[in-house]
């Protein structure tokens, strides 16, 4: 299952970022691509941190299921087209993560293994924790990463259509797919 | 700098509340040539808001109130439209807890802010029930009356709808907008239905199947309530934008203290509103119409109380704030074993008014067939405890199969059912507060049980296990406000005439659903509207 850029300009839509919000997606229609791409700049990829990147990737490794595919190109994609205050706190908390992996396992978020990594996120107690952007540091982490992440995953198409549902909540996906029997294929699906 | 809150030079008309009925009959007098000033005690939402909104709907722990304040609006309490807090307290002593501020919203555009938008006509026995069946009271206007304004109100709001309803009361013209086609589920439905006698039929939406009055088509964003990003549903913000285009004045955040009299009790002067800076200021009018919902325009009403009128304004009658109606919800719900695809749009495209007019059960019933039933996989994996392979496995497990008919029911007009003011508790103005005191009577009751069976009848028909009901004793309101100011003709017996005038003021005028002298099952706001173009018509002629 290949996540695309596509789906994480998808996510941002769903997400409220100007300048991608509000375009819909209808199925079949490419131009909403281009006009979405307007908001995220070769310029904006520059400013994401490659270390914060990274952490943020391996966050989502965890918290995706194991099929996705494109991880990196999608998280970088949606982090990059978030609003500047947002995506600080993003990779403000990323680091906050990174610090405690260094603590507790002598090693950088992202050079863990899958399951260290969601050992350590639930040691934090972030799998129980409600999300607040200005909690404790797994309330933090609940709402600016994992929730973020799993935000952009299943409010897009492709991570919708691995639960059966292509223009999930959120997702200005039209007014056709409502009307289907069953999901039509993606490459006439937004 | 601040927003300029001072009243006008006195005017033909102020309107107090700038929610679908005030809206509506703003634009219309000002496009009338009348000079309208408009109060409302809540803020005007920016439109440019309306996708952080969503993010706060879908997202947990995003908080709107705080961005609010943020933005320098009220940060009056909790939830996307700021309702809550002391400004907006109340008490609710009845049998059954009302939650009234989850049921309106204060501002720009009112409750259609965050309403779902269906949009059906009443039909010809609500306007006759008691001589058609010696129960509740006749209103003193039948179908044909309001029959020219109900073809208005559908091209105010933009309604999509098609005439495929057997049940319905006659019309004379298309629906301005075609009808979203039925989802998966209803063709589920349907076969099912028609096996049972039930015959289904497309839902009138306030919402646009295509572009319409500057407004997008709808792009299935699938939170059409609690708010609709892209502008397709209605909101009276469309009204209230016609009416300051054509001169109208709209000030927000200008709570109505009182209603001033002339000294002989029988004009209104002035509405006397309050401004967030702490001044009070009087907008002097020639005529007066309170469109502030059943239960604020009650306590406007209550709050103006005088020596001409020591109960309350219009109050001769005793009857400002009895009769306080809503729609009662029943439903039921389960999963079948194919698919149903819901949770791709926030808004139903099938019903089913087959019980409407019969009389088993007697009370008023419509059947909804939802298109959101069960979980949405992204909401439910935010708030979930776990993620990875396990999470997708319980959000399949979860998502798919679910199927639900939801319904209206009927509630007739009882006297203890009212609006009163609550002098223990005060609000951020030290103005007592409304009181709501209501309850589900035995034959509501009784027909929430039989529209429970009808619905149960449905989903075993499609081999579904059943996993809730929603019956007499789980029952909650519909938030339709409705019956607080009856429309009549007897003085003795109601508090409006026919016009909506009231009958102790001659230059005071109400819009909304107060007036209803019953209130049928079906959704408010197409009649509300309808009222309103009505209202402005003989408005107009009388100044």
């Amino acid at each position: 299952m290949d996540l695309s850029r596509r789906d994480a300009l998808a996510a941002l839509a769903a997400t409220g970022v100007a300048g991608v919000a509000g375009a819909t997606f209808l199925d079949g229609e490419d131009g909403a691509t281009a006009a979405a791409g307007d908001s995220t700049s070769s310029d904006d990829t520059a400013t994401a941190s490659d270390d914060g990147l990274a952490i943020l990737v391996a966050v989502a490794e965890t918290v995706y299921p194991a099929a996705a595919e494109g991880v990196d190109t999608f998280v970088e994609t949606y982090v990059s087209g978030l609003p500047d205050d947002r995506q600080d706190d993003v990779f403000a908390v990323a680091a906050d993560l990174d610090a405690t992996a260094r603590d507790w396992e002598d090693a950088p978020l992202a050079d863990l293994g899958r399951s260290t990594r969601d050992r350590l996120l639930r040691d934090l107690g972030v799998d129980v924790a409600d999300p607040d952007p200005d909690g404790y540091l797994s309330e933090r982490i609940r709402f600016h990463l994992v929730n973020e992440l799993l935000y952009a995953f299943y409010a897009s198409p492709t991570g919708g259509r691995l639960v059966g549902i292509e223009n999930p909540i959120a997702y200005p996906g039209g007014t056709e797919s409502y009307q289907r029997a069953s999901m039509a294929t993606e490459d006439t699906d937004g | 700098m601040a927003e300029d809150r001072s009243p006008s030079p006195p005017v033909d008309v102020c309107i107090v509340g700038a929610g679908p009925a005030g809206a509506i009959v703003a634009a219309r007098l000002a496009e009338a040539g009348h000079d309208v000033v408009v109060l409302d005690a809540g803020p005007r939402f920016d439109l440019d808001d309306r996708t952080e909104q969503l993010d706060a709907h879908v997202r947990p722990g995003v908080d709107s109130a705080a961005r609010s304040a943020a933005d320098n609006r009220p940060a009056a309490g909790d939830g996307l439209w700021d309702m809550g807090g002391e400004r907006d307290a109340y008490t609710s002593s009845g049998p059954k807890g009302y939650p009234l501020n989850a049921a309106r919203v204060k501002g720009i555009g009112g409750s259609t802010l965050h309403w779902q938008g269906m949009v059906m006509r009443l039909h010809e026995r609500d306007f006759e029930l008691h001589t058609r069946h010696g129960v509740g009271v006749d209103w003193p206007i039948d179908y044909a009356d309001l029959r020219p304004y109900y073809a208005e109100a559908e091209r105010e709001l933009g309604v999509a709808g098609a005439d495929d309803n057997p049940f319905a009361p006659p019309r004379e013209e298309p629906f301005p907008l075609p009808a979203f086609p039925p989802s998966h589920s209803d063709a589920i439905f349907a076969d099912a239905c028609e096996s049972l006698g039930l015959p289904t039929h497309s839902v009138p939406n306030a919402r646009n199947s295509e572009p319409y009055d500057g407004a997008s088509a709808c792009v299935g964003y699938g939170t059409c309530k609690p708010v609709c990003p892209s502008g397709a549903k209605y909101t009276a913000e469309r009204h209230v934008a016609r009416a300051e285009a054509a001169g109208a004045r709209v000030i927000d955040r200008a709570p109505v203290q009182r209603l001033d009299h002339g000294p002989d009790g029988e004009r209104i002067e002035a509405a006397v509103y309050a401004t967030p800076d702490g001044e009070e200021f009087r907008q002097a009018a020639r005529t007066v119409v309170l469109a502030c919902g059943g239960v604020e325009n009650v306590r406007l009403l209550l709050l103006s109380d005088s020596d001409a009128h020591p109960d309350g304004l219009a109050n001769s009658s005793g009857l400002v704030g009895r009769y306080f109606m809503d729609h009662c919800f029943a439903g039921v719900g389960g999963r079948v074993d194919r698919p149903t695809r819901q949770n791709h749009v926030g808004f139903n495209t099938t019903e089913c008014h087959a019980l409407y007019d019969a009389e088993d059960p007697l009370p008023g019933v419509k059947l909804e067939f939802l298109n959101y039933a069960g979980p949405s996989p992204v909401i439910e994996a935010l708030h979930a405890d776990d993620w990875g392979d396990s999470l997708l496995d319980s959000l399949r497990d979860s998502y798919g199969t679910h199927l639900a008919v939801g319904g209206l029911v009927e509630q007739y007009p009882h006297a203890e059912n009212r609006i009163t003011l609550d002098p223990s508790t005060r609000d951020d103005h030290g103005n007592p507060v409304p009181d709501v005191r209501w309850s589900v009577g035995p034959e509501t009751r009784t027909a929430i049980e039989r529209t429970n069976e009808v619905q149960r009848a449905i989903l075993e028909e499609l081999g579904a296990e059943v996993d809730w009901v929603v019956g007499p004793d789980e029952t909650g309101p519909a938030y339709h406000h409705m019956g607080t100011t009856r429309m009549g003709t007897d003085p003795t017996e109601s508090v409006v005439d026919p016009d909506c005038r009231a009958h102790d003021c001659d230059n005071l005028w109400i819009a909304g659903s107060s007036v209803f002298p019953t209130g049928g099952a079906m959704n408010p706001t197409l009649t509300i509207a309808a009222l309103a173009c009505r209202l402005a018509d003989r408005l107009d002629d009388w100044l």
